[in-house]
């Protein structure tokens, strides 16, 4: 893997335009039970514009932004040997049905270890008005050919 | 159980037991847009040196932080969740896989909770590091 990479930062990906049944799907999906989530009256009786995404709804934000770092060709990254090593999500706000986020990646750090390769990527999701929602940081293992 | 306000280091906050299945892997695949195959395919697991179709772990971290969020009563008290993907969660297309979560409070400060989770299978952890921060 290239430790060049470390400290560069990515163009911002296209903006995510985040849906009330998107947010519903997933919200069934990883078994939320809160009516904040499910039902856009209860949210809008607790303050918030529409259904408020469970925490880790952000890494489908996310997603694209690693997306864009495992096909850089000059990253030396194989994606068939890439397994999650960490995942960390720091909210200012929660994510809500309506946000359009865009996400931006820095590689903060690229480490080798015993034969493998970590790198850590850290992706800041801002909302339409370029205000911090949160920041979504992944290691990934790069395990190594032995 | 003891309130967000009244959380004291120790009590347990949060329990849960999760029945995962290959439909819930499915259901996951499609909601988060991970279309792994080692997530659904036996053939593609086993060809890559697994001992099964495992669940995402993003899955298991979305589901492990649920009864935190019922306990807080909104996702949106939530500032900060993190997990370190330990051991993987085998599901087995009959039987599936039980999931189990523990969340005990760790830390309390004036502005936030810090509950620790203990996620497990087949009675070993899953996840380490597992620490949600909840907003007081």
């Amino acid at each position: 893997m290239n430790p060049e990479l470390q400290g560069r930062t990515f163009p911002p990906v296209a903006p995510y335009l985040v849906g009330r049944e998107k947010v519903r799907e997933f919200a069934r999906a990883v078994f939320a039970t809160s009516p904040l989530s499910l039902d856009p009256e209860a949210a809008r009786a607790a303050g918030y514009a529409d259904v408020v995404a469970p925490p880790t709804f952000a890494v489908v934000v996310q997603e694209h932004t690693l997306a864009q770092l495992l096909a850089e060709p000059g990253a030396g990254i194989d994606f068939s040997r890439v397994v999650h090593g960490d995942q960390r999500f720091s909210f200012t706000r929660p994510i809500v049905a309506g946000d359009e986020l865009t996400a931006t990646l820095t590689v903060t750090s690229v480490k080798s270890l015993g034969g493998n390769s970590m790198v850590t990527a850290q992706s800041e999701i801002v909302d339409a008005a370029g205000e911090h929602v949160v920041t979504a940081i992944s290691t990934l293992v790069v395990r190594g050919d032995a | 159980m003891t309130s967000v306000q009244d959380a004291t280091v120790g009590d347990v906050v949060a329990e849960a037991t999760y029945e995962l299945t290959r439909d819930s892997l499915v259901r996951y695949a499609g909601a988060s847009g991970d279309f792994n195959p080692i997530h659904y395919r036996d053939d593609v697991a086993a060809s890559v040196g697994l001992p099964g179709v495992l669940a995402h772990g993003m899955l298991t971290m979305g589901l492990a932080v649920q009864p935190v969020v019922d306990w807080a009563g909104d996702p949106g008290r939530v500032a900060d969740y993190q997990v370190r993907f330990t051991r993987p969660v085998v599901v087995d297309p009959a039987t599936g896989a039980t999931v189990s979560v523990v969340g005990k409070v760790g830390a309390v400060t004036d502005d936030s909770v810090r509950v620790d989770l203990t996620v497990t299978y087949e009675g070993q952890t899953v996840l380490g590091k597992a620490q949600v921060l909840v907003r007081r």
